[in-house]
């Protein structure tokens, strides 16, 4: 594995952003609508008189978080959609560039452009993986993921609200295991008890999301070499 | 023709061995064996869809063959592809380089991923080399398709492959700039013993520039030999008249 290549990856998305750093804007913006949207809302709950814990640590702490692990999704998408804008698929990987040197790259772009979490690393790779199968006109498939499993991961409500047989899809979503740590923290000021088996759960199943995934996008990458979609991507994509 | 002695050059830079590639049910490419000797430009001719892409992107490595077997500089492609790959570029028309970034840029990032040394000073002589000295900071996605032709050219001989694909790489260039372009890769070729894939419908550039010629229709080679002398040989008055019967009557020039 070559680090200039995998450097080069890289690169090419500090350019990107130098050349329009309006893009860095869209790392933060939806983070500072939420959180704005969130605190005002947050206060008004709190206003009505009848809250037993702050809104504002709760509610705001995980979306922030949340919003991280979107951003990164989206960080690993965006890098990876470039080359389909771009139409240069053929001129990377017809280079020395091996598969996990492109995947390396795009990984270093999201932890540079947000905070590093297995999640949204492994989310990216998955729908990336999902539109190299699919081709470019399923590129409308990565926006909505994040969402959807903010459904299970118990970030604005506890999981118990989940009727039990969603609480089942919680158990083996990462971000779900800290949320409600963070949220039990929270609410009585003590540490739960099995919190470290909890958090050390979330992790590994973060990291095997994370290997998973990375083996996917690889597999993806073998078909299309037999079926030649890396060059008909360039068409597809105009 | 598919051994390099044969033709009487040098190192063997391509040797292609019953190259065969099946989509399903359909044979894109049947059987095609040719090599490409150090300092030779062969052509690779033939009407859309006869196979001419399916063999370059195969050669490229961005597409597996069904069968048979791509030695370039004497290693298997599908055991080397990545050491190999250091010693093979090509431009087409269709392989854009990223938009958003500027000329000097892209071809920054491609010298990164090709692992050239020095190349700050590589790049300068690239740019002079493509006169693309006040281009060099404008976003390629502003570029003129010529200006995008001599980018890609530059961009191609970055890693001063031994290997070069070209496809079709004087589409969009005045005919002024062609020429220049055609005396660069003739030279290019000549100083650093590479060998080059040619793809054109341009006849007069193809009997200008290319040592031996291939016919490929239906993916199957056809015809190959001296560009000079085939069309007198199968009683067509030149290489575009040649082309044309190819493209129409192929099972006239079997017989």
């Amino acid at each position: 594995m070559s680090l200039y290549r995998t450097l080069a990856i890289f690169v090419r998305q500090v350019f990107l952003f130098k050349s329009n750093p309006t893009r860095l804007v869209s790392i933060f913006l939806w983070l500072i609508i939420d959180i704005i949207q969130w605190g005002f809302i947050s206060r008004y709950l709190g206003s009505l008189g009848q809250a037993t814990f702050s809104f504002i640590t709760v509610i705001l702490g995980a979306i922030i978080l949340w919003e991280f692990m979107a951003r990164i999704e989206q960080g690993i998408m965006m890098a990876f959609l470039e080359d389909i804008w771009s139409q240069n698929f053929i001129n990377f990987f017809a280079s020395p560039l091996k598969v996990r040197e492109y995947l390396g790259g795009l990984i270093l772009t999201s932890i540079t452009s947000g905070a590093a979490a297995f999640v949204g690393i492994a989310m990216g790779i998955f729908v990336s993986g999902i539109i190299f199968r699919l081709g470019p006109s399923a590129e409308w498939l990565g926006w909505p993921i994040p969402m959807v499993l903010s459904i299970f991961s118990g970030v604005y409500y506890p999981i118990s609200t989940l009727p039990p047989y969603l609480q089942v899809f919680a158990r083996v979503i990462p971000p779900a295991y800290v949320f409600e740590s963070c949220r039990a923290v929270l609410a009585t000021g003590n540490l739960p008890a099995g919190y470290a088996f909890d958090l050390a759960a979330g992790a590994l199943i973060a990291a095997a999301y994370l290997a998973a995934t990375s083996l996917f996008f690889v597999r993806v990458y073998r078909r299309n070499l037999e079926s030649g979609s890396i060059s008909r991507f360039n068409a597809e994509a105009l | 023709m598919d051994d390099c002695s044969a033709s009487g050059s040098g190192e063997c830079i391509l040797k292609i061995t019953g190259l065969t590639k099946d989509y399903g049910p359909f044979r894109a490419l049947d059987r095609v064996s040719f090599s490409v000797a150090q300092g030779e430009i062969v052509g690779l001719l033939g009407p859309n869809g006869a196979g001419k892409t399916t063999t370059i992107n195969m050669i490229l490595g961005i597409l597996k063959a069904t069968e048979g077997a791509i030695e370039v500089l004497g290693k298997d492609l599908d055991r080397h592809r990545s050491e190999i790959s250091c010693s093979v570029n090509f431009a087409a028309v269709y392989a854009h380089v990223p938009a958003n970034l500027t000329v000097r840029q892209n071809l920054y990032v491609f010298a990164l991923l090709y692992g050239v040394r020095k190349i700050k000073e590589r790049i300068a002589d690239l740019v002079a080399e493509f006169d693309l000295e006040r281009l060099a900071d404008k976003k390629s996605g502003l570029l003129s398709s010529g200006e995008l032709s001599r980018l890609s050219l530059a961009k191609a001989l970055m890693n001063r492959p031994r290997l070069l694909l070209l496809d079709e790489p004087t589409a969009s260039l005045d005919p002024s700039i062609s020429l220049l372009v055609r005396e660069k890769i003739k030279n290019y070729v000549r100083s650093v013993k590479a060998g080059i894939l040619w793809t054109s419908h341009n006849m007069s550039e193809i009997e200008e520039v290319c040592d031996k010629v291939l016919f490929l229709s239906h993916g199957q080679i056809l015809l190959e030999g001296d560009p000079g002398k085939l069309p007198a040989e199968h009683g067509k008055k030149d290489l575009e008249e040649l082309f044309i019967t190819v493209a129409r009557e192929p099972v006239s020039l079997k017989e």
